[in-house]
């Protein structure tokens, strides 16, 4: 049975920018689990022949026409942005990467 | 601390370049991939934009049918099985460009795989790079870095972003490892990225212009003792943004991953910059888990099953591609290879096609556009297809020269008349007063002027030596300001002479 270790946990967190504090490591180490032994359940009794889910609706090809809609006016767009600067988003220095 | 480079040939010698291309192609739809915004280049940051390509909470996608149908004729187009059923996914990274925190993309399941493109090299060999896949996603806004040095981000205080481009669609076309190139990898690549922008163009999905970042380049490149021996430590040169770019990143890479191993070290796993100015490389990031994207199936879009009918229907729609026309053009124009090499190079396939359709001969036509057309894009240094004269007009022009209307050399004048926008070559003609002079009487009182002038040539003539007929031409050229049929003009001094 699969199960996470506290390292895996710590390393997910890293990649989805997650900061945990050492309480809440232990703590979602211990509920994800609980988790991942619900799914371990599950793939007993999953065989070949049923494909993998990725949407509950059996629905293909949902497509729209190749459509202009107008966009959305630059004054909206500055009023709801936290910083904003010459038309443009202004956000934080980006680290750690070129 | 970089090792000195070894010298390109000497490092092909000793080793088997084995190289690997990514390029993005955008399609040219009116829309983006997931949403109505404008899909267009420029205008005023942040005015292409809806809820959807901004990430606002709440907002779901929908693909653009347009978009699914380019990809799969792009897929069809690089030989390649289009998938009977196929999803997005999310691939997850942090980096302001990408609103949503993910990329939507395509992992496991690409549109379109298994595929490959004979590309022709300089000198007309046909070489096969197999592609491994070609999937659909999302382009990213555009960053500008405010503070550092030159723009970039090392030193920059903060960064403004414009989500224009954001949602723009691309196709990612991925090859599977290109072996056997050998010391020809750098012209492989080159030829490689040319041949998907013409067949992207030929399909008429995306405009292709490299210059403009429609056709995106990543170059991988490693290194093995012998084309038997296992695959090397590949690098990744980023973002090569012209074709004489990717040749040259190609090389480059070769000469250093050969200075690399020939000094025992291993070769890193990481990708590199190219540096347009002095044709090198530098390092960027190694490669990490920073580059474990957590892809999974995107839950906000459906999966894609194109119907086979519409993909047949596609596939039937599909015009000649460049490597199969070219082939034809060539065998059905007589050229010799260097003839045909020529005019690809000058950018002049098809301006000589819609030349030939006009009625004019392939040999003439390319004689206007080799020739005189191309001495004077030169001057102006343009492109020939920009010069203000139309394969049309080229055929009319000739075809007034064949009817003897005028002749080659007041062709040029009529063309120059063509150029400076004073019409068709008929109407130039008309309005210049460039016929032909074909009357005989006038062409006869030039020729007896200009015997009388020469004497001694009519004895020369008549003692057989016909050199100083081509100077009376001449002379009779002249006087009637080269508006002469030649040919009538010998006939009437030969008559002359010989009584």
């Amino acid at each position: 049975m699969s199960t996470i270790t506290r390292d895996e946990l710590v390393h997910v967190a890293r990649l989805a920018a997650i900061d945990l504090t050492e309480a809440e490591t232990d703590q979602f180490a211990t509920e994800l689990n609980v988790i991942l032994e619900a799914v371990a359940r599950v793939n007993t009794i999953v065989t070949p022949d049923v494909p993998a889910t990725s949407h509950p609706l059996p629905m293909t090809n949902v497509l729209r026409d190749d459509v202009v809609i107008p966009s959305i006016p630059l004054d909206e767009i500055e009023a709801g942005a936290i910083a904003f600067e010459d038309g443009k988003f202004l956000v934080p220095q980006i680290l750690g990467e070129e | 601390m970089e090792t000195a480079l070894v010298p390109y040939e000497d490092a092909v010698k000793r080793y088997d370049p084995v190289i690997g291309i990514e390029v993005h192609v955008e399609l040219s739809t009116k829309s983006k991939m997931f949403c109505g915004a404008e899909n267009t280049a420029g205008g005023e940051p942040n005015t292409h934009v809806t809820e959807v390509c901004l990430g606002l909470p709440g907002t779901l996608p929908v693909l653009n049918r347009t978009a699914l149908e380019y990809a799969i004729r792009l897929g069809l187009a690089l030989n390649c099985t289009i998938a009977p059923s196929c999803r997005f996914a999310r691939k997850n990274y942090f980096y302001p460009d990408i609103p949503k925190n993910y990329q939507t993309s395509q992992s496991d399941e690409p549109i379109a795989s298994d595929g490959y493109v004979d590309v022709i090299l300089d000198d007309g060999e046909t070489f096969r790079v197999p592609i491994e896949r070609a999937h659909m996603e999302e382009d990213a806004g555009k960053n500008t870095h405010i503070g550092g040095d030159d723009g970039r981000i090392h030193g920059a205080l903060y960064s403004l972003v414009d989500y224009n481009r954001a949602g723009v669609p691309l196709v990612e076309i991925v090859t599977r490892p290109i072996e056997g190139a050998g010391d020809r990898a750098p012209e492989v690549a080159r030829k490689y990225v040319e041949t998907l922008r013409d067949i992207a163009r030929a399909i008429d999905v995306s405009e292709a212009r490299m210059e403009r970042g429609q056709v995106r380049a990543d170059v991988n490149l490693s290194l093995r003792p012998t084309p038997e021996s296992p695959l090397g430590t590949r690098t990744e040169t980023k973002n090569v943004n012209s074709f004489r770019a990717i040749e040259s990143a190609v090389r480059y890479e070769v000469s250093r991953h050969a200075a690399v191993l020939d000094s025992g070290q291993p070769v890193f796993q990481e990708t590199r910059h190219f540096h347009e100015e002095d044709g090198s490389t530098s390092p960027g990031r190694a490669k990490s888990d920073a580059d474990d994207y957590r892809y999974f199936p995107e839950p906000d879009l459906v999966p894609v099953a194109p119907d086979p009918a519409w993909v047949e229907e596609i596939r039937a729609g599909l015009p000649e591609m460049p490597a199969q026309r070219r082939a034809r053009l060539h065998k059905a124009w007589g050229y010799t290879d260097a003839e045909m090499r020529d005019v690809v190079n000058a950018g002049a396939l098809d301006l000589i096609d819609a030349t030939t359709a006009s009625g004019v001969t392939a040999a003439a036509a390319r004689k206007w556009w080799m020739g005189e057309l191309s001495r004077i894009a030169k001057q102006g240094d343009v492109a020939l297809d920009q010069l203000n004269v139309t394969p049309q007009q080229i055929g009319e022009l000739q075809g007034l020269i064949d009817a003897g209307t005028i002749n080659d050399k007041i062709g040029r004048q009529v063309l120059d008349g063509v150029l400076a926008g004073e019409g068709d070559p008929v109407a130039v003609v008309d309005k210049r007063g460039l016929k032909v002079v074909s009357d005989d009487g006038a062409l006869l009182e030039a020729v007896t002027a200009a015997l009388a002038a020469e004497p001694d040539v009519v004895d020369k003539v008549k003692a057989g030596n016909m050199g100083p007929v081509g100077a009376i031409i001449g002379a009779v050229m002249k006087a009637t300001k080269g508006q002469a049929d030649a040919k009538r003009v010998r006939e009437l001094i030969l008559e002359q002479i010989n009584g």
